[in-house]
């Protein structure tokens, strides 16, 4: 497999111009012309549709929601990171670009992450054009607070609710383009195949989740933007119906798949309550700007919180990390708040949890201050657990909320599949091994609304794909496929619930491929994952038809391809031999239990190639290059 | 704990529906109601019956997916709560709970405890945008805004588009959704050029979907999942008359 990530010469700030004055254009009155398919309906997604109809494409977007307004980007909370250096307080390009590297522990391409943070600014006027209602000054300017990982204030935010309002921002635009027939929506419809005819990306299968009927979709490229896998997991911060299903079948037609082992554990989300739970929820990272993260320094301690003086706390991420105390990134404070729990200092039921308290910030601001800032999380909080997070602490604990792998993307978000581009959290573009908070909501936006509409163009007139019918061979051979896995499916009658093998699914990954991994714990998980696959595929318990509207039968297939990625997960865990980001194996820590990296022979994307099914797949290796920063130690003393 | 349910259970839009009852023994008054209803379908596929349909995604009241009636009530008995966020704690040990889908003629049913709620997308179709093509915007700080009027526009904003309002008016308006609208793009200076368009075009597109007229019944409001005040409908109405009286368009 040949991987060419296509990035411009010459110096890195030029880089992005470079591309941008080199690509070929299709004139206005030849766009038309052009079919593109854009599946999910996210930040990415909705952008890159709106925009490339704004274009003159001929675009179809699909959902398997009952409507674009509903994908899981709503759901971030903290905010949207911008080098727009309005708080005066230092902050360029130059700087995000060197924090959003040193963040993702050196593992992400130089190219890339400066090219978002040069676009950073733009994302911020174009959602201000929108109507997005970010907060605001008293004279009128924007306002801005700190996130984890940087030492300065450039995050944008819309209360606690962010993504639901840049969504609805993408949303109305993509809707516009609707109303003016420039786009066709089709909500409740899920991809299910790829459809590669001559080396290239041709359409899609989708099955129509209100009828069951499989529909063929055929187009010039296809932009996935699907999202994340975090649902590997079970128990994740993710929407209950987030999945893979997309990437991996595009993954199995040819488009390699880089790093994914590299997920994401949040360290403040609220922590598992019982067996059936469905999902976990996030406390956003911003309430890491005002809270103090804390446990008793005595194991075992049984006093409330409000009655353990002051000198008998331990404020371990303010002790370990002096210089960014309890706004270290993401991975850094989910291994500390382990660690303590891991020492019989956590609190709550079962020990795994650790306090976020807010008397401190109360005191210094006023309780009406914390309320603007952050009184939907408060309420929030307050609904799931029945616990008034102003009376007492907070109590919380790390979860799994983001994959910063994905489907291998070259600089203009090309996969390995010509014709076909992934955006957002579906690639692995730009975040390494970590993802610092804030980060996301601009990748996603960065991607659709300024670099996937130009990059398809750049395909559409250098490759000049031709149109392929929806009676093509390609196309009733890639239907026949999705039917029978979904007849498959139907015909286990088993007696196990699907639930249950993923609750299974879920725990195997949390313990083997979690927080923190090994070289046993992951050769286990491998021995044991083709077995549970069996099982599930011997004695799911699917019920009613493919005719109809069926979630048994999506979540089925979701779950099957699940069981299917974790395997991967597992392998890329075990190959990278060293620890990095999120990525924490064992036998690789500093004396003080930092990721200790190996450059050497770690400096690089692992990419994977599908090999058929049954066949071991293949990993090869981008090498990365750092020609503008050195990668050090990262340190947050 | 338990509950008894009575969930209305219809294969399609075109066949009859009815209730169907089930008693749900040992669920723990910690569980959401999706959660209690996740339970059950597991339960119910363990015999062989089809589960019962609901929409869910998020399960933490920001995507609008989820939502029906209990006991006559959209979402359920919780205060500015979607029923995803809703908690067992909030019922008493066997109630007995009414569960049907949100009714109105402009929300077909699909299955069970779903609807199409396709209408609502159209309406910010036909004008619930402010047209700012990607690319064309200029500097974020260029134009101040008030921070009350931020606040403001935020507070309509928060609308999740769940129908709740649709639901519960007898009138089956979406008078509430189409003014937080109005309301979140009104308040703001960027919104301005396109004000009396938006109101004319998204009014409009109500009609012809078939949602009622506004009388001030204020059930909406009672049910909002994310307290949307009724104010805003009185917005809505000053904004369409001005454009009406005033717009080369007039009222369509």
């Amino acid at each position: 497999m040949k991987l060419d990530a296509r990035i411009p010469t010459g110096p890195l700030d030029g880089k992005w111009d470079t591309f941008t004055q080199q690509m070929k254009l299709v004139s206005p009155a030849n766009r038309r012309r052009h079919e593109v398919i854009v599946v999910g309906a996210g930040l990415a997604g909705a952008a890159a549709a709106a925009s490339l109809a704004e274009l003159g494409y001929r675009v179809t977007c699909l959902c398997f929601q009952d409507s674009p307004r509903r994908a899981h980007s709503i759901a971030a909370q903290g905010g949207i990171n911008a080098a727009k250096n309005y708080q005066n307080d230092g902050d360029s390009a130059e700087r995000l670009f060197h924090d959003t590297i040193k963040g993702g522990d050196f593992r992400s391409r130089e190219a890339n992450v400066f090219r978002l943070a040069q676009l950073s600014g733009k994302i911020i006027d174009q959602c201000v054009a929108q109507g997005v209602p970010f907060a605001r000054e008293y004279g009128g300017t924007l306002a801005n607070r700190s996130f984890g990982g940087a030492q300065l204030s450039r995050t944008f935010y819309a209360r606690g609710q962010t993504g639901q309002q840049l969504l609805l921002g993408a949303y109305q635009s993509l809707e516009r383009q609707v109303g003016l027939g420039q786009c066709r929506m089709l909500a409740r419809h899920e991809m299910l195949e790829l459809v590669v005819e001559g080396g290239a990306a041709r359409g899609i299968i989708a099955r129509d989740l209100q009828t069951g009927a499989l529909t063929r979709h055929a187009a010039h490229a296809v932009v996935l933007a699907t999202g994340g896998y975090a649902n590997v997991f079970y128990l994740s911060t993710n929407a209950k119906n987030c999945n893979a299903t997309a990437i991996w079948r595009a993954h199995q037609r040819g488009a390699a798949f880089a790093n994914p082992c590299f997920t994401q554990i949040h360290p403040t989300c609220i922590p598992v309550s019982g067996e059936h739970q469905a999902k976990l929820t996030l406390m956003s990272e911003s309430l890491r700007n005002d809270g103090r993260v804390w446990v008793p320094a005595r194991p075992g301690d049984p006093r409330a919180p409000a009655t353990i003086p002051e000198a008998e706390r331990d404020y371990f991420l303010e002790r370990r990390y002096p210089a960014f105390g309890n706004l270290v990134p993401r991975d850094v404070a989910s291994r500390a708040a382990k660690a303590v729990c891991d020492a019989g200092r956590g609190v709550g039921p079962g020990g795994y949890g650790v306090y976020l308290d807010f008397a401190d910030a109360i005191r210094r601001v006023g309780l009406p201050g914390i309320r603007e800032r952050y009184g939907n999380l408060f309420d929030m909080y307050q609904r799931i657990t029945d616990q008034d997070p102003v009376a007492g602490p907070m109590r919380i604990y790390p979860a799994v909320h983001y994959t910063m792998g994905g489907l291998w993307v070259d600089y203009a978000l090309m996969s390995t599949v010509p014709g076909l581009f992934v955006a957002g959290e579906a690639n692995f573009s730009d975040h390494g091994a970590n993802r610092l908070g804030a980060s996301a909501l601009m990748q996603g936006l960065a991607d659709g609304y300024f670099i996937i509409p130009p990059a398809v163009g750049d395909y559409l007139a250098t490759a000049a794909p031709s149109t392929v019918d929806v009676q093509h061979p390609a196309f009733a051979a890639a239907e026949d496929l999705a039917r029978a896995r979904l007849e498959r499916l139907l015909a286990i009658r088993g007696r196990r619930s699907v639930d249950a093998f993923h609750r299974e699914l879920g725990r195997l990954m949390w313990d083997a491929c979690g927080m923190s991994r090994s070289a046993a714990g992951l050769q286990q998980a491998l021995a044991r994952l083709p077995a549970l696959r069996d099982e599930f595929w011997r004695e799911a318990n699917v019920t009613g038809g493919a005719g109809e509207l069926n979630q048994a039968l999506e979540r089925a297939g979701r779950v099957a391809d699940f069981l299917e990625l974790a395997e991967l997960m597992c392998r890329d865990a075990l190959a990278r031999d060293e620890s990095c980001g999120s990525h924490f194996r064992e036998e690789h820590q500093t004396p003080d239990g930092e990721a200790r990296r190996d450059d050497d022979q770690f400096a690089h994307v692992a990419v994977w190639e599908h090999a058929g099914a049954g066949a071991p797949p293949r990993r090869h290796v981008e090498p990365l290059v750092f020609e503008t920063v050195k990668p050090g130690q990262r340190s947050y003393k | 704990m338990k509950l008894v349910l009575h969930v209305w259970r219809q294969r399609g839009p075109s066949e009859r529906g009815s209730f169907e009852r089930h008693q749900v023994e040992d669920v723990a008054p910690e569980l959401s109601f999706l959660e209690m209803l996740d339970v059950l379908n597991e339960r119910l596929a363990s015999r062989g019956a089809q589960p019962i349909a609901f929409d869910s995604d998020c399960r933490e009241g920001i995507c609008g997916a989820c939502g029906f009636m209990i006991n006559g009530v959209a979402h359920g008995p919780g205060a500015a709560t979607t029923v995803c966020q809703l908690h067992l704690r909030s019922f008493r040990d066997g109630d007995e709970l009414w569960l049907e889908p949100w009714r109105a003629r402009t929300f077909p049913l699909v299955r069970d405890l779903i609807v199409d709620r396709g209408a609502l997308d159209r309406v910010i179709a036909a004008g619930g945008y402010i047209t700012a093509p990607t690319g064309s915007a200029p500097e974020a700080n260029g134009l101040p805004v008030a921070k009350s009027e931020a606040e403001a526009a935020m507070d309509a904003a928060t609308c999740i588009g769940c129908g709740a309002c649709v639901a519960a008016c007898p009138n089956a308006s979406a008078s509430l959704f189409t003014a937080a609208k109005l309301v979140h793009l009104g308040r703001l200076p960027q919104g301005q050029p396109e004000r009396g368009a938006r109101a004319l075009g998204m009014v409009a597109q109500a009609q012809r979907e078939g949602f009622g007229g506004c009388t001030n019944v204020g059930e909406c409001q009672a049910v909002c999942p994310k307290g949307i005040r009724m104010e805003s409908i009185a917005r809505l109405n000053r904004d369409y008359l001005r454009a009406a009286l005033t717009s080369r368009r007039g009222a369509a």
